[in-house]
């Protein structure tokens, strides 16, 4: 929802507003048609009474509506508000309407006393009846027509978020580099511009469908690290030097995919690329206390000199939340200075039970 | 004469590739070195000086934007005409739109054989067109600054690494919340106080006439935020307040350096933003 104040009678408002007092003019026609067929009485004066009394509270409250709470994006009034604004609206209307039908017919104003207590009665109950049934109508549509714009809107950011994910695991800048080494492979090396391919190939088949599933096991996760981080050794040759350590028992333990891939980016972009001599990247995964515990360490600049380069946050971001998505706050993720001069990047998670 | 050439790239088999490339579009061309990183390329094209520079702007160390800035400020002039720079990116939107507009020559990787042939061709023209003119000094000096000028406004216009937007323009600075050196003490430094910023490694020193501080922000972002006519950058590393300016020196070299009114030290001003203090 946001902050910032809207204009209470902006033109959507007013829209609506004029919307609903068409619909109360049908619906008051109705009334006072239903009046004067049971009650045998005069049509004129009928319509007269009802379309004053049910404008006169449209009006009130509507208007009041938009001047209480017009400019949130709920134009309705929270809490007691709610009430007190319908029970004016009947009030002002029944006193009003009537006002105006008696001068009409030329009866005593408001000469209540003249009325059986059973007319009294009806129109005042038909006149809270269909008030508070409008009100409630009307609410209702508002309320849906909310709900369908935070849906849509809700939707809107998941594609914008999915989008920007994309656009960071596809950077133009390693594809098109990675092109070019597969140019100059083809033709001074052709088996090793054939692996290149199928790495690549891996690469972009689970990016650009991997958001998609919940799970895969931690080898395949392992395995799409190796197509990246070779694909980036052709790239910088021998200023990367990359260990993967999985044990055997850890193969099969579910992972959400390409939970890893931004962390390993990072330590690539900002910790080895900006280094002349480029430097090594550990992944490791091991289990300890019942969780799984994954470390991806290098021997780059270190976080204090990579602070200053931008764009390792979203992908940080990423990670943190679909950790939070998977497990909740068993979900943990710490960065910080590895021992060998880099950073450091741990993530721990319960292992599931064991089928 | 043999046309020589520097190739400077930090993935080997990218600069293999280049290399040969240049073996078929131009096979006169001489490639006297590759350089992996920003830094040896700037030290190879000292000792060697090639006539063209083939820079990729991605390195690590210093970025092929910085080492030609380095490069324009350290190029012996007397001994050898500036190079001819052609800058090589796999995909720099704002750097190639720079390029683009200050028809500046370069190279889109992969390396298309076509298009390295006609740039092979423009630099030829350039080379004999220096060659013929064998200029007298005036004219050189005139060659020179069109070089230096054009180089600036490439460096300008492709912004630091040449991968990321200009910051938007925000209003002025008033006030710098700066540590001061050693302390833990954060001062807030009125903007008009000082003198000069100097970046040095991982900080920027903010010089008073009596004081300095220290901040972290980078340079690049400082400058989008400091009134351009109250502070000129004079170097890479230095943007000084103009009104500070007591006097220019030139030494024997030719190398320019500033007084300014209120610090003794002397502050180098790169051979890059040399036009700003030529006498009126």
């Amino acid at each position: 929802m946001s902050v910032e104040a809207l204009p209470r009678f902006r033109a959507e408002n007013v829209r609506g507003m004029l919307r609903h007092g068409l619909i109360t003019v049908a619906f008051c026609c109705f009334i006072a048609a239903a009046l004067a067929i049971t009650q045998h009485g005069d049509w004129g004066a009928q319509m007269v009474y009802s379309l004053s009394i049910g404008l006169i509270s449209w009006l009130f409250i509507d208007v009041g509506r938009l001047l209480i709470s017009g400019h949130r994006e709920i134009l309705w009034p929270s809490g007691p508000w709610g009430y007190l604004l319908v029970a004016g609206g009947v009030t002002v209307g029944f006193l009003g309407g009537n006002a105006i039908g008696d001068a009409w017919t030329h009866q005593p104003m408001l000469d209540f006393g003249s009325f059986t207590e059973r007319k009294l009665a009806t129109t005042i109950i038909i006149t809270v009846t269909a008030t508070v049934c409008m009100c409630f109508f009307f609410y209702s549509l508002g309320r849906s027509k909310h709900m369908r714009s935070q849906i849509e809107l809700a939707q809107r950011n998941a594609t914008e978020a999915r989008l920007k994910l994309l656009e960071t695991q596809l950077e133009p800048h390693m594809l098109f580099n990675t092109l070019a080494n597969l140019r100059a492979l083809i033709t001074a090396d052709p088996p090793r511009a054939v692996a290149m391919l199928d790495r690549l190939n891996n690469y972009l088949r689970m990016t650009l469908s991997g958001s998609r599933a919940l799970a895969h096991p931690l080898a395949a996760e392992f395995e799409r690290l190796a197509d990246y981080l070779e694909l980036m050794s052709v790239r910088m040759g021998e200023r990367l030097r990359y260990t993967l350590d999985l044990p055997d028992d850890l193969r099969g333990t579910p992972v959400p995919p390409l939970l890893l891939q931004p962390l390993v980016e990072n330590s690539i972009r900002h910790g080895l690329e900006p280094q002349v001599e480029g430097g090594a990247i550990t992944v490791r995964a091991r289990q300890l206390d019942g969780r799984l515990v994954i470390e991806v360490s290098d021997t780059g600049v270190g976080l204090d000199a990579a602070q200053t380069s931008e764009g390792s946050g979203f992908g940080l971001e990423q990670v943190r939340e679909r950790l939070a998505t998977m497990y909740g706050d068993q979900g943990r993720m710490s960065l910080g200075a590895a021992p060998s001069g880099g950073t450091l990047a741990t993530l721990s998670f319960p292992l599931p039970p064991q089928a | 004469m043999t046309p020589t050439a520097l190739i400077a790239e930090d993935e080997p088999l990218l600069a293999q590739a280049l290399k040969a490339e240049l073996a078929v579009a131009w096979p006169g061309l001489q490639v006297l070195a590759v350089a992996g990183d920003g830094r040896s390329a700037v030290r190879e094209a000292l000792r060697l000086l090639p006539q063209v520079l083939f820079f990729d702007i991605r390195m690590p160390g210093l970025d092929g934007l910085a080492a030609a800035a380095e490069l324009a400020d350290s190029w012996p002039v007397g001994e050898a005409p500036m190079p001819q720079l052609v800058f090589v990116t796999a995909y720099d939107e704002y750097a190639a739109r720079a390029f683009e507009t200050q028809a500046i020559d370069y190279v889109l990787k992969p390396v298309q054989p076509e298009r390295l042939r006609k740039t092979a061709q423009r630099l030829q023209q350039a080379l004999a067109a220096q060659q013929q003119s064998k200029p007298p000094p005036a004219a050189a000096d005139e060659a020179l600054e069109r070089t230096l000028a054009q180089w600036r406004q490439v460096l300008a216009a492709a912004g630091g690494n040449g991968s990321s937007p200009q910051p938007a323009p925000t209003a002025p600075l008033k006030m710098i919340a700066a540590s001061e050196a050693g302390g833990s003490i954060v001062r807030m430094v009125p903007i008009d106080e000082v003198l000069y910023f100097e970046a040095a490694d991982k900080y920027i020193r903010v010089l008073t006439a009596t004081r300095e501080y220290l901040i972290r922000t980078p340079l690049k972002q400082l400058l989008a935020q400091l009134d351009p006519e109250t502070f000129w950058q004079v170097h890479r590393a230095v943007v000084v307040r103009s009104s500070a300016i007591e006097a220019v020196h030139r030494d024997e070299a030719g190398k320019l350096h500033l007084d300014l009114r209120g610090r003794t030290e002397k502050i180098p001003v790169s051979r890059l933003y040399g036009h700003l203090f030529r006498a009126m």
